[in-house]
């Protein structure tokens, strides 16, 4: 049994290192993704959770306007930086090269870590004279394959520019670099009494400066707002090497055109955050977490409704998700049980409070969910007892998304949609699909976030034809977003005319030609490729 | 036969512990408490027993100041049948809890009297075997298993000890205390917490149960342990040999 595992890992390397995968991008094929899939017995399984889905549309070729790396460069890059931190060796790239679903692969030679704002600075203006294209890139735990080259792309990893500046123990403005992963400024956020306004399943790889520049939702939107409010600075470098210091730590400042806010959520095409200075909640002590079962989606509706009202300015979060996705969960998340006795219930609803009283947030949370169950909104339901009961239940919530990347090959769909049609899309989607695949619906309920997900043992061209551009249609006769919280990155850069009209993309367009006129920065991405002209 | 399971309200496992200024404890004003996860546990062994007809009824029993009363609450969530709450304010040490226990035993003449193997804010492992001794029972400590047999009332238990397992067998009424490998405790469902509002809080306080609280202990002083220092690389092997033998003094 062993060596047949070290000989499946054998080959799985020498499949990687081969570039197998490369040809397809020289020559345009048709629209969509190749499936490159290896059916030889024992490898299947395993191989097809390595797919490299190539977004192989007929308009991306690499721009010819964009220099190549000679050695001059990677001198240069070493002078500024440092030896250690210019790296050239494919296994660490490898890694830097692969977005976290493993759809998108680039194929970039050169890892550069700056560890301050100028050495940032050095670098981006050196690119933009020598026309070398660069991605930005953090925790690279983005899902739409936007934090990874799409060719050959200098990958800029700010990860090392993990310092906290300041705090403020009296306002809670947190001031940090880009590079801190969000877990660990929750921890120190902790000690001094404080937390973050935004969570999300991948705290524990993803930086602040990624979450800043791809507007992160996450789990507590409902309660805390999203980063164009929270966000009170900026320090960014644009295409040119300039330094854009906007890191202010005023709760107010109306002088002039507020410009960080292009930054929060520009996904790195208009300049690399170095700095943020965030506005941090005080850590509230009473923390209520209940898991809640509902016959239909009309009652997590209505539960919804009478959550606002009833439990208003304790509610800090309103998840839910449907049966298929705790299905899922349950079955390929370890150390994860389901909260409720057995059953069946069709949809599954997870409310959390945040408060200062104890006994009154318990009491006000219990009335409210009794009431519910009288009133038949709920079926059934339980209430953490203590903190690991609470985190077990959120580890169900924020686990689903890893649970789809084992049980196969997973299609995510992030749209933002009113209310009472959101799962009208995930049953229409169902039908559609049949049993060809499995059609899951979970989200933030309480932001009108839905993420659909269909899961299939391997990508498959037909089930993508089926799937897009229905959803996309579908989300744009409902005038919602295509992507909520995602981003476009590259998988939805030609998709945005779904969602926002030609003139406002005309607009963006200029400012981007504005602000990187060489179109260095993460290009390929977030605005659709026709609308782009590279000098 | 009665079950009594005796819960506590400590500190929640999940907390990070901070100790007050003047060193004579640890904080404990606005920090989440909640049931000792080995009571948690010890109470769901006696649920388990109850729902396979073994017993009739279990009756929960916290002791402390009027915060208890929450922890028990969520006992009678979880599915206990009653609760009782035994008044007092002061520290409570473990010599004190048996006495108060053997009392409450002659009250209430349970079958079996279940705890949990210690409590994770003092992490005494007093209690169970005190109070054991006190009646005169036996005893089936760091239970990982627990088999009653109605018929013969005797109780089998798989004790987790550090050479392995050891299987006693013992004639109820006995008393037990759980460890970690026990069970997996249920969580406490909303219809169970609607109905555990109408479940009876019987109070009592020890000058009613002929219990004097005296504590032969007192503490000093409580600080933190001391904070790890850094690693330091060494250079040579004889570098070494020279911080064991004269800095760690080990050598």
């Amino acid at each position: 049994m062993q060596k047949w595992r070290a000989t499946r890992r054998l080959l799985l390397n020498s499949y990687s290192s081969k570039s197998l995968f490369h040809h397809p991008r020289s020559n345009p094929i048709s629209d969509h993704s190749t499936t490159i899939s290896r059916s030889s017995s024992g490898f299947e399984s395993w191989t097809s959770r390595i797919h490299y889905r190539h977004f192989a549309t007929a308009m991306i070729q690499r721009n010819p306007a964009f220099s190549t790396l000679n050695s001059d460069d990677i001198n240069y890059f070493k002078g500024i930086l440092g030896e250690k931190n210019v790296i050239e060796d494919e296994d660490a790239l490898l890694f830097a090269n692969t977005d976290w679903m493993r759809k998108y692969k680039g194929s970039s030679k050169l890892l550069l870590q700056p560890r301050t704002t100028q050495e940032v600075s050095e670098v981006l203006k050196y690119c933009n004279s020598r026309r070398l294209a660069v991605v930005p890139q953090g925790g690279n735990t983005g899902l739409v394959g936007g934090s990874v080259p799409v060719f050959d792309e200098v990958i800029i990893n700010v990860g090392s520019m993990k310092q906290v500046i300041s705090f403020d123990k009296v306002s809670g403005v947190l001031v940090c670099e880009a590079g801190c992963i969000l877990e660990n400024l929750v921890s120190f956020l902790d000690n001094q009494g404080f937390i973050m306004p935004l969570d999300l399943g991948a705290k524990g790889s993803c930086q602040i400066g990624g979450n800043v520049s791809t507007n992160a939702g996450g789990l507590r939107l409902v309660r805390y707002g999203s980063l164009h409010g929270t966000v009170l600075g900026i320090e960014a470098v644009l295409a040119n090497g300039d330094v854009l210091d906007m890191l202010g730590t005023l709760r107010k400042d109306n002088t002039g055109y507020d410009l960080k806010h292009l930054f929060i959520g520009s996904e790195g095409s208009l300049g690399i955050v170095t700095k943020v200075s965030i506005l941090t909640p005080p850590k509230l002590s009473s923390v209520n977490v209940a898991f809640l079962a509902c016959k239909d989606y009309s009652s997590c509706q209505k539960l919804l409704f009478e959550a606002r009202r009833r439990l208003g300015e304790i509610l800090s979060a309103f998840e839910f998700l449907d049966n298929e996705s705790l299905n899922l969960a349950l079955n390929h998340l370890e150390g994860v049980r389901n909260p409720l006795p057995p059953s069946m219930h069709n949809f599954y609803v997870l409310i959390e409070t945040t408060g200062s009283d104890e006994s009154y947030d318990k009491e006000k949370l219990e009335a409210f969910l009794l009431r519910s169950m009288e009133g038949g909104l709920i079926s059934d339901g339980v209430i953490a007892q203590d903190i690991n009961q609470a985190s077990s239940f959120w580890n169900i919530r924020e686990g689903v998304p890893e649970a789809l990347m084992k049980a196969g090959a997973v299609y995510k769909y992030d749209l933002s949609l009113p209310v009472e049609k959101m799962y009208n899309l995930v049953e229409e989607m169902r039908t559609k699909l049949g049993n060809s695949a499995k059609v899951i619906g979970y989200g933030h309920l309480g932001d009108g976030n839905l993420h659909l997900n269909i899961s299939t043992p391997q990508y498959d061209d037909a089930i993508l034809a089926q799937i897009e551009p229905f959803v996309y249609e579908w989300t744009s006769k409902q005038r919602g977003s295509i992507s909520a919280e995602h981003g476009l990155g590259l998988m939805k850069a030609n998709k945005i005319f779904y969602s926002k009209s030609h003139e406002t993309v005309q607009l963006m367009a200029s400012i981007k030609k504005l602000m990187d006129p060489n179109g260095i920065l993460n290009p390929y991405k977030v605005l659709p490729h026709s609308i782009i002209s590279y000098s | 036969m009665k079950i009594m399971v005796a819960v506590k309200r400590v500190i929640d496992y999940a907390v990070k512990i901070r100790v007050k200024p003047d060193k004579t404890g640890v904080e404990t004003q606005n920090v989440k408490m909640s049931m000792n996860p080995f009571c948690e546990i010890a109470l769901e062994e006696a649920l388990r027993i109850k729902e396979a007809g073994m017993a009739s009824e279990v009756v929960a029993v916290s002791m402390g100041p009027a915060q208890c009363v929450d922890t028990l609450r969520t006992g009678l969530a979880m599915g206990a049948d009653r609760a009782i709450h035994v008044d007092a304010t002061g520290p409570l040490y473990p010599l004190s809890v048996a006495k108060l226990f053997k009392a409450l035993v002659e009250l209430e003449k349970p079958g079996l009297l279940i705890l949990g193997k210690q409590a994770i804010d003092d992490d005494c492992n007093q209690t169970g075997q005190m109070v054991a001794g006190l009646l005169g029972w036996p005893q089936g400590t760091f239970a990982s298993k627990v088999v009653l047999d109605k018929e013969k009332q005797l109780a089998t238990v798989d004790r987790e000890v550090d050479g392995g397992l050891e299987t006693l067998c013992m004639d109820l009424p006995a008393v037990i205390t759980t460890d970690l490998r026990l069970n997996q405790p249920r969580y406490a469902t909303l219809p169970n917490i609607m109905k555990a509002k109408s479940k009876v809080i019987k109070k009592y306080t020890p000058q009613e149960l002929n219990v004097e609280i005296k504590s032969e202990l007192e503490v000093l002083q409580v600080t933190e342990p001391p904070k790890r220092k850094a690693g330091v690389i060494v250079s040579s092997v004889d570098e070494l040999i020279d911080k064991l033998k004269n800095e760690a003094h080990v050598i």
